[in-house]
């Protein structure tokens, strides 16, 4: 099986947000970044195992500039056979998968990946666009997928529970936990993800239809009632009074 | 013209598609123009969509299973013969499968998860949360077809008419490459994304067997319990209530969170609540810089005496 992993990067889940001077713009300095964790802890471990059993192979995709490449091969060092990097700074979901679209279509890769969503704009809509462009089924939010022959039987997340659908390759996939086990790269898998290839290609045009235009913090809360334990009766009194909620 | 899939599950709409419909009203009221909307398969009382702002009601008959490409097909072959320039969802875990095709087939800019209407003055410019919550990003769309999925609970379904009868449309579907084998769901509970109250407790609970005054707090609200991760990871709770950055986004107007520190990555999932009532015996727990009531105290001693509470007022009230 080929497969096709999509990573992205995002700041660290407990980095301090904060925009640049016009509010424009993310503020990175001083911020940690990491592989997207959807796409590392879920969609990547899994599409080795998968890859691993079948005797297929793995092949990253990120759009970016050449500060991601750390983080690319990471994702070679958890065993991943190549990747490629698009080297573009993309100003929106749809510039990102229409990039990664335009690369995969004739690769003749059976299975996209992609994480439940990026961390940092929680857009959960690359995957989706990256089969339409492509013109493939898109399961989304799958939590788990076993594969026989070239039919996968599919469990996705849905509101209150799960469903379990099968569908033939190709297919996009957007992968939520469940779905595989976080795993650390060994010594071994780093030394190796140094030689491995990673080709930078150029990106095609692409007009951005919908892009951020300013960011801003939410208002800070007014501070908290404390209340003991023998209070309950006017806890539940300031939910319907005063909050007004129950 | 504004166009509005209204989700419906089993033939009923959901809560989040009324409240699509109304923003899909406000939104028509704003440029000017109507708000359409559009039913899939066999749904009961689709006029009632009237009520809520609606001025045409679609129906396309004969489709079944969701499967984003066919979905998004039909939504789109709708949006043109009925020249829809704004097209809306709500985002649930179908709408979120679908936002994106549905824009790119259509060639239109996007925001998923919008908690505000737009605004039209210089740019139409829509808002929505960003960084888990932590930050609000203003998009600016340019295309002529705008799409936006509506983040649940952003606003409440408003009743401003009647019914309205349903026209049929004829739209041609694709065949399905995907083939639906069963659904499970839990029975006669909210689903977590749609619950207006939480009732949500973690590894301050100890033990699985302790969960009953959760259960018991829940009922007598009426609330939907969730759990924080490491709950549903040790399997003290089933997966689906897993709340957070990793789990389920929620927006309730109520929750209360039971042993539970207020990690970071926990807060992502649920710092959009309207209120949060925090128990929790160390007075120190991040949790409570984010609630709004706070109880410091044995979760086993308080939450019992909570349910109390709760039911000699809902017998005086
Ligand atoms: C990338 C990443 C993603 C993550 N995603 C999520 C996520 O989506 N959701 C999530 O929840 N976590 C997530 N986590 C884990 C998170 O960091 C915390 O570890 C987790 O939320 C802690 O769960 P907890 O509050 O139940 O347990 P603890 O942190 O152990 O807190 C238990 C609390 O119970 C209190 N307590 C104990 N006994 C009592 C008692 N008798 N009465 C009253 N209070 C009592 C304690 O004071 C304590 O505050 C993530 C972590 C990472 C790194
Ligand atoms: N710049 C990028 N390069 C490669 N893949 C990406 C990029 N941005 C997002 N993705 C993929 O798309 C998924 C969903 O992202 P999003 O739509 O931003 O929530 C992520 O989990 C990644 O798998």
């Amino acid at each position: 099986m080929k497969i096709l992993v999509c990573v992205s990067k995002t700041p660290d889940t407990t980095a301090k947000i904060s925009f640049n001077g016009d509010s424009t713009a993310f503020n990175g300095a001083g911020v940690q970044f990491i592989m997207n964790p959807y796409d590392e802890w879920y969609a990547l471990v899994r599409a080795i195992d998968l890859a691993k059993a079948t005797g297929g192979s793995v092949t990253l995709i990120n759009v970016g500039l050449a500060e991601n490449d750390q983080i690319i091969r990471k994702g070679l060092a958890l065993d991943a056979n190549d990747a490629v990097r698009i080297d573009l700074d993309a100003k929106s979901a749809m510039g990102t998968a229409f990039q990664i679209a335009a690369y995969a279509k004739d690769k003749g890769f059976d299975v996209v990946f992609t994480g439940k969503e990026t961390i940092d704009y929680n857009g959960s809509e690359v995957g989706a666009m990256i089969a339409e462009y492509m013109d493939l089924p898109f399961i989304s939010y799958a939590s788990k997928l076993d594969m026989t022959g070239n039919t996968a039987t599919i469990e996705r997340d849905i509101e209150g529970g799960i469903e379990v659908l099968e569908v033939a390759t190709p297919f996009v996939v957007s992968a939520s936990k469940g779905m595989a086990e976080q795993r650390i790269p060994n010594m071994m898998g780093i030394m190796k993800a140094k030689s491995k290839p990673l080709a930078v290609v150029a990106p095609q045009p692409f007009n951005d239809p919908s892009v951020v235009s300013y960011f801003e913090l939410p208002p800070a809360k007014a501070g908290v009632k404390m209340l003991g334990a023998d209070d309950m009766d006017e806890l539940v009194r300031l939910l319907h009074e005063e909050a007004k909620v129950i | 013209m504004v166009l509005v899939f209204a989700e419906s599950n089993k033939g009923n709409f959901k809560k989040a598609a009324l409240e699509a419909v109304t923003y899909g009203t406000k939104v028509a009221n704003m440029l000017g123009t109507k708000c359409s909307a559009l039913t899939l398969g066999a749904v009961n009382n689709a006029e009632q969509l009237g009520q809520y702002g609606a001025t045409a009601v679609y129906n396309v008959s004969g489709v079944s299973a969701f499967d984003s490409q066919v979905y998004t097909s039909i939504i789109a072959d709708a949006a043109k013969q009925t020249g829809a320039n704004v097209v809306i969802v709500a985002n649930t875990a179908m709408g979120k499968a679908l936002a994106g095709r549905i824009a790119v087939r259509l060639n239109a800019g996007l925001v998923s998860g919008a908690n505000a209407l737009p605004t039209v003055a210089g740019g139409f410019k829509v808002r929505k949360g960003v960084f888990s919550g932590k930050a609000i990003a203003e998009f600016t769309i340019s295309s002529d077809i705008k799409v936006i999925s509506l983040m649940g609970n952003a606003l409440a379904p408003e009743i401003t008419g009647g019914n309205v009868a349903v026209t049929p449309l004829s739209i041609s579907a694709p065949a399905s490459r995907v083939t639906v084998k069963a659904v499970k769901t839990a029975e006669g509970i909210v689903p977590l994304p749609e619950a207006e109250l939480v009732v949500s407790a973690g590894r301050g609970m100890k033990d699985p067997s302790n969960w009953g005054i959760v259960e018991d707090l829940a009922t007598t609200l009426g609330a939907t319990t969730a759990c924080s991760r490491p709950v549903a990871d040790a399997h003290w709770r089933p997966h689906h209530e897993h709340v957070g950055q990793t789990g389920v986004a929620i927006r309730p107007n109520l929750y209360i969170a039971i042993g539970i520190s207020g990690a970071i990555q926990h807060l992502a999932g649920v710092n959009n609540s309207r209120v949060i009532v925090v128990i929790n015996k160390d007075p120190e727990a991040p949790f409570f810089k984010a609630a709004d009531y706070g109880v410091v105290g044995d979760l086993f001693d308080v939450v019992p005496k909570l349910t109390e509470a709760v039911k000699t007022y809902r017998a005086s009230h």
